[in-house]
């Protein structure tokens, strides 16, 4: 599409009216004025409003519904001034519930990033039977209430498992939890780009004698590795807010198993919106920055951004 | 109704875009009919709607509480709109705007902090009931059997003993769980240092703190831990489920009141709901659903166990004293019992 008023008057779309057939060699229709269209200025003003109208709305309505939100979130953690903002952060319950939804955050990005490559590579290179069941499954923790997704998990794997493991109370359980709801974002990643994947680049790395873990390491995983990362990076930030699959499961127990997220609704319903406020925005700082952190890695990598 | 969606679009005009314009238009008439049929019936009656907004547990009463307020003169035509949450969220969404007649709190507090924003006249507290609607009290809730024999607070504190209890911080159970537990130790003599010393050993068996009193009973019902600590209503009303529960009355407990308001726009249907709520009738429907009745010649007719020792929150100071002293997130006795078990938890 390098000449747009050729392709709009070609497709006979209003505002180009079609050319007399002949004339396309020679004239620059577009420049034509038409009988009936618009003028070419309106029509200039028009393309600009696209170029411009477009963006504007993004920023509006990401204005609306993110950045403005995220502003009065931070407002309201700073209300008390930087005292109190300091005090809610470094209370020992807090940096306690901090580490731990942290740690087993990232772990679990890394688990299900591995765990997601696998799955999204047996639904795109095999077939079996059932395959379109199984892409369908995946997507249903997005779907599931996070709540019932807990007591599911609880009645699974709590005391009365049937299967005689009981993570009620541990850590392990919150990871199971966590490991639950984002897997659908490690797949989901990672399966379309495998899906556009060259299968001739391949074919070809074989053919000069690459074996089949080369071809892996420095074909396949290469081109694959943004795109997983993109997909930790959802995982990671999905799984530092998780509130309602995790609080059954974990017992909810201070300095054990409690989370950012059960601890900062503790607050608010302690009436302390302000330190609740605090917590929350140093949870968004870190996503936000392990998300700057991705996107720039994905940059070096020097593929071009997929997902 | 709405002819204008109809309008003529002019011939000629592109196919997709008119049938969509028609699809919206037709949506949004329907939309708006439906909304037209809704608001029917409450314009047929004469009574009006009560918007009732109260915590969690008193859900099933209140089911059974409206449907009885429909048949009595003055709740004729009247219909209850309930709203049922966490106490503390339900109080501030009437604080931030949300329409409310009636409110019915899990405690004081909660209620105070309406009176605070001018929306409940501060004489709230000054009827018959002074202010509260139900009496409850805190509970052992125990597997069937109660294979630990547990029967006091000195058995919750035993080795090998896992108690369930919410959250202090994001339940109002928790709050009156832990308050029974610390009088408790005050009524047998104990000074406030040892009454708080117990505290710590209560909370270092505890093996979940969910957030709510309907997630500590889920919790409990999933088989984890011995015991959990809850009101009286609610688990009689597990019980009378079938969930496989026995209730312990412990020999020294609080008496758990649960305040109730109009709010200062509340229409004279409100008040009605409210008088009934509190009237002999509405009380022997609260002590069917597991409450104590707070009149006392209803509360006669029920056979409640009665505690040893019962004690309310004022004889251990009144919620407002008690709210800074042990439930401040920060500063509170609880978070820094939390703090130091925490502290030994990752050290030892």
């Amino acid at each position: 599409m390098t000449d747009v008023g050729a392709t709009v008057g070609d497709l006979g779309l209003p505002g180009a009216p079609p050319a007399p057939a002949g004339s396309r060699p020679e004239q620059r229709r577009w420049h034509r004025r038409p009988p009936t269209g618009p003028h070419p200025a309106l029509a200039a003003a028009g393309r600009m409003a696209a170029r411009i109208g477009g963006p504007a709305l993004a920023v509006t309505y990401l204005s609306l519904l993110v950045l403005l939100p995220l502003a009065a979130l931070a407002t309201n953690a700073f209300s008390g001034g930087w005292g109190a903002f300091w005090r809610a952060i470094t209370q020992p319950e807090a940096v306690a519930a901090l580490e731990l939804t942290l740690g087993i955050s990232a772990a679990v990005a890394a688990v299900n990033s591995v765990a997601g490559l696998a799955i999204a590579w047996v639904l795109v290179r095999d077939d079996f039977r059932g395959k379109t069941l199984v892409s369908a499954v995946i997507d249903l923790p997005f779907a599931l209430p996070t709540i019932v997704a807990g007591l599911t998990l609880l009645a699974l794997y709590g005391p009365n498992s049937p299967f005689h493991v009981d993570l009620a109370g541990t850590r392990l359980g919150i990871g199971v939890a966590l490991a639950f709801v984002t897997l659908p974002f490690c797949v989901r990643s990672v399966q379309p780009v495998l899906a556009e994947l060259d299968a001739e680049t391949e074919e070809a790395a074989s053919s000069l004698g690459a074996s089949r873990r080369q071809v892996m390491g420095r074909v396949i995983l290469p081109s694959l590795l943004p795109a997983v990362l993109a997909g930790a990076g959802l995982a990671f930030a999905r799984a530092v807010g998780e509130y309602g699959s995790i609080v059954l499961i974990s017992g909810n127990i201070p300095f054990k198993t409690e989370v950012a997220s059960s601890w900062i609704f503790s607050l608010s319903q302690s009436d302390a919106l302000p330190a609740a406020s605090a917590v929350s925005v140093v949870l968004v700082t870190i996503a936000l920055f392990v998300l700057i952190v991705i996107g720039w890695a994905r940059r070096r990598f020097n593929v071009p951004e997929t997902v | 109704m709405y002819t204008h969606t109809k309008s003529v679009t002019p011939v000629g005009q592109p196919r997709r875009p008119r049938r969509f314009r028609r699809g919206v238009a037709a949506a949004g008439a329907l939309a708006l009919s439906g909304l037209a049929f809704s608001a029917l019936p409450a314009r047929a009656h004469s009574g009006g709607t009560v918007n009732l907004l109260a915590y969690s547990t008193p859900k099933p009463a209140y089911s059974v509480l409206a449907t009885d307020f429909a048949k009595t003169k003055g709740g004729a035509g009247v219909t209850v709109s309930p709203s049922f949450g966490p106490s503390g969220t339900q109080a501030t969404s009437v604080v931030d705007g949300l329409p409310a007649d009636v409110v019915n709190f899990s405690l004081e507090p909660d209620l105070a902090k309406l009176v605070k924003g001018g929306l409940v006249s501060s004489s709230w507290d000054k009827g018959p009931t002074k202010g509260m609607v139900t009496d409850s009290i805190v509970s052992f809730v125990v597997r069937p059997g109660n294979p630990k024999h547990i029967t006091t607070w000195a058995d919750l504190v035993k080795a090998g003993v896992g108690v369930i209890t919410p959250n202090v911080f994001s339940s109002g159970s928790a709050k009156w769980n832990i308050m029974a537990a610390y009088g408790a130790e005050i009524a047998q003599g104990k000074t406030p240092a040892q009454a708080q010393a117990y505290l710590s050993q209560l909370l270092h068996n505890a093996v979940a703190q969910p957030s709510s009193a309907s997630a500590a009973l889920q919790t409990f019902l999933s088989g984890q831990g011995d015991v959990l600590l809850d009101y009286e209503d609610d688990a009689l009303y597990a019980k009378s489920k079938g969930e496989p529960v026995d209730i312990i009355t412990p020999p020294q407990t609080i008496l758990i009141q649960n305040p109730i308001a109009v709010t200062k726009t509340a229409s004279p249907a409100a008040k009605a709901f409210l008088a009934y709520l509190l009237s002999p009738a509405g009380q022997t429907v609260w002590g069917q659903q597991g409450y104590r009745p707070v009149l006392p010649s209803v509360a006669a007719k029920f056979k409640f166990p009665q505690p040893k020792t019962l004690f309310t929150i004022d004889h251990l100071g009144g919620w407002t004293s008690v709210n800074t002293k042990f439930f401040d997130p920060q500063t509170g006795i609880v978070a820094k019992v939390e703090q130091s078990l925490g502290v030994s938890t990752a050290s030892g």
